[in-house]
């Protein structure tokens, strides 16, 4: 019966996987959007991969960090740089060794950074990751093949709308590889660590394993997303990572519900959508950002939500009476 | 002798620096102490209180005195009602969700300040109008000088009020175990607002200090002092006073040398890389009390 249900469920989320890929084929194909919404197609797979990413450190490990933006623009930079100097190689060759150069020198990072996570938790480590930002954007913002704070310009753009089907199976699969994580043997591991590290350690799970570990997926992730970034914009600053990038991914992930694929995945389009729908409210964005986030706080912690869910459940368990 | 009066130069720039870093991780080291959180805020209470001595001064032409004491007051104030309308409903939950408050506070009051002021940069001369000393061959310049003397004065004061007063006792006796106050008859809750209350305040003569040295007033001025006096307060090893001013100093000299000697661009990386360094031999910074787990 449950193993019904389990396929039941991927069979739906396989069907409106395919779903949005047609529809958004349709709307690009059929010239229904505005050049302004297709340009933003490829931001929102963008910030999707670095939400559900970001999600396995802060939802499923525990563990804050503010950092994430500087493992993207690891991968954006090496990226970007491979493919502009390596123009005699054919195009999707290049574009392939970038991701993946990419990705793994954004998971090589991730191993440095992955030292002090064994040492520290908690606030330290929230505090560490966003001094190893800091510290990424001022020694790229320092040498000079990435530019200095000029930054990169003249990227050869291989990301744009037109290779959406690459991007959403990148994208695709990235999500799957992380949700299939977290439903495994590892991923409970991974959760365990989360719920109380000292019980996990007695059970016998390597935590310091599994943490860096963690991070290191993440990283490489979030390098790969750096790429696709890179190739879709055509021009790097190191500004366009800072603090302020990191904490709008972890705007995503808190709103979606820490700890929720799925809900990462909606916040991360939602956010990406929202100011480009409401051009003329740009003004307030960032406002509506900091009300959302304290209101989310205060609300899931409130004796409010602690009633209504005691409703909830006193009304689920009389129809199991019934 | 021009290579040891450079350095001598440079060491007192960062002493400058390095002490207004330590007043504003006072007010990050005392709300840990007690409430056990990070207070990401405290760094644009220092940017809201720039602007409201430019409010004071350049708009309704108060003159310097009350105006500094007014904001300090508006600051504090501030502290207080963030305190309680943010903080306090979270006092039960887990870490995390507090800090992405806080977060969200910072957030918060820099779009405020942007709405009203806007983004661009507002000029704002100092009000600190003393002529520059010189001691030989080196000179010192007035901001310097009433920058050292004024939060000498916060650090000493700060430090007998938390030991010799009862209240300072309170603070200690609600940092060490708040249940166990809570029954030898201490207001918990009111000792948490004065905790708020002073770190506020010190935050906005740190700001006041800062804008003087600066002259520009944007919404975003408080987030890089707010980071460095953080890890300040990290590296002294949060929770503890002496830490913070310790911290905050070194924090200040090594930066003010680096750039000097090293490279301008680089220093950031370099004050970060003494945290990270420092966090991994010390995990509590270097004067934390060492918290066994237990189960």
């Amino acid at each position: 019966m449950k193993n019904l249900i389990k396929n039941k469920n991927n069979i739906i989320i396989f069907a409106i996987t395919i779903a949005v890929y047609v529809l958004i084929m349709i709307l690009v194909n059929a010239g229904l959007l505005s050049r302004q919404m297709t340009s933003i197609i490829v931001p929102v797979c963008v910030n999707v991969m670095l939400a559900v990413s970001l999600c396995l450190i802060v939802g499923f490990l525990g563990e804050l960090t503010l950092g994430h933006a500087s493992f993207m623009s690891i991968g954006a930079y090496t990226g970007a740089l491979i493919t502009m100097n390596l123009t005699t190689l054919p195009v999707p060759v290049a574009f392939a060794i970038a991701i993946i150069a990419g990705g793994l020198v954004a998971g090589l990072f991730g191993i440095l950074i992955g030292v002090p996570v064994l040492r520290l938790k908690g606030d330290y480590l929230a505090i560490v990751t966003l001094g190893f930002g800091e510290i990424i954007k001022s020694i790229i913002n320092s040498l000079t093949v990435t530019g200095g704070a000029a930054g990169l310009s003249n990227i050869p753009k291989y990301s744009t709308y037109k290779q959406f089907t690459l991007i959403y199976i990148i994208m695709v699969l990235m999500i799957l590889l992380i949700a299939n994580l977290v439903n495994s043997r590892h991923g409970r591991a991974i959760s365990s660590i989360r719920d109380n590290y000292i019980a996990a350690e007695a059970t016998g799970i390597p935590v310091s394993r599994f943490k860096v570990t963690a991070f290191v997926i993440s990283a490489v992730f979030a390098g790969i997303a750096g790429v696709i970034y890179a190739h879709n914009v055509g021009i790097l600053k190191p500004g366009n990572f800072d603090y302020n990038k990191s904490i709008e991914i972890l705007v995503m992930v808190v709103l979606g519900g820490m700890g929720n694929i799925k809900g990462s995945i909606i916040a991360a389009v939602i956010l990406t959508l929202l100011p480009e729908v409401l051009r003329g409210l740009d003004d307030y964005r960032m406002l509506m950002y900091a009300v959302v986030l304290i209101a989310m706080m205060i609300f899931n912690n409130s004796a409010f939500k602690a009633r209504l869910l005691e409703k909830k459940n006193l009304k689920s368990s009389e129809k199991e009476v019934e | 002798m021009n290579v040891l009066n450079s350095i001598i130069e440079q060491l007192i720039n960062g002493l400058r620096t390095g002490s207004i870093y330590a007043l504003i991780a006072l007010g990050y080291t005392m709300v840990y102490g007690i409430a056990k959180m990070i207070n990401f805020a405290h760094g644009d209470i220092i940017m809201v209180g720039a602007y409201i001595l430019y409010v004071f001064v350049s708009l309704l032409h108060i003159p310097a005195i009350p105006a500094v004491l007014l904001t300090t007051m508006a600051c504090a104030v501030l502290g207080v009602v963030i305190e309680k309308v943010a903080y306090k409903p979270l006092r039960k939950a887990q870490p995390l969700a507090v800090l992405i408050t806080a977060i969200g506070v910072s957030f918060f009051l820099q779009n405020i300040i942007q709405l009203i002021f806007g983004a661009t940069p507002i000029p704002f001369g100092s009000i600190i109008k003393i002529p520059a000393i010189t001691l030989g061959s080196i000179t010192i310049s007035g901001i310097t000088l009433v920058t050292l003397i004024v939060t000498t004065i916060c650090m000493v004061s700060l430090t007998l009020f938390i030991n010799k007063t009862k209240a300072g006792r309170a603070m200690r006796a609600v940092s060490e175990d708040k249940g166990a106050a809570e029954l030898m008859g201490i207001n918990v809750n009111g000792t948490i607002s004065l905790t708020f209350f002073i770190g506020s305040a010190l935050a906005a003569i740190a700001g006041i200090l800062f804008i003087c040295q600066y002259e520009a007033l944007k919404p975003t001025l408080g987030a890089l002092p707010g980071i460095k006096a953080f890890v300040a307060a990290v590296l002294g090893g949060i929770g503890s006073i002496p830490g913070a001013m310790l911290g905050g100093i070194l924090l200040g000299v090594i930066e003010s040398l680096s750039k000097a000697y090293i490279s301008t661009q680089l220093s950031d990386a370099i004050v970060f890389g003494v945290l990270v360094l420092v966090l991994l031999v010390k995990p509590t910074g270097l004067l934390g009390k060492q918290r066994k787990e237990k189960v």
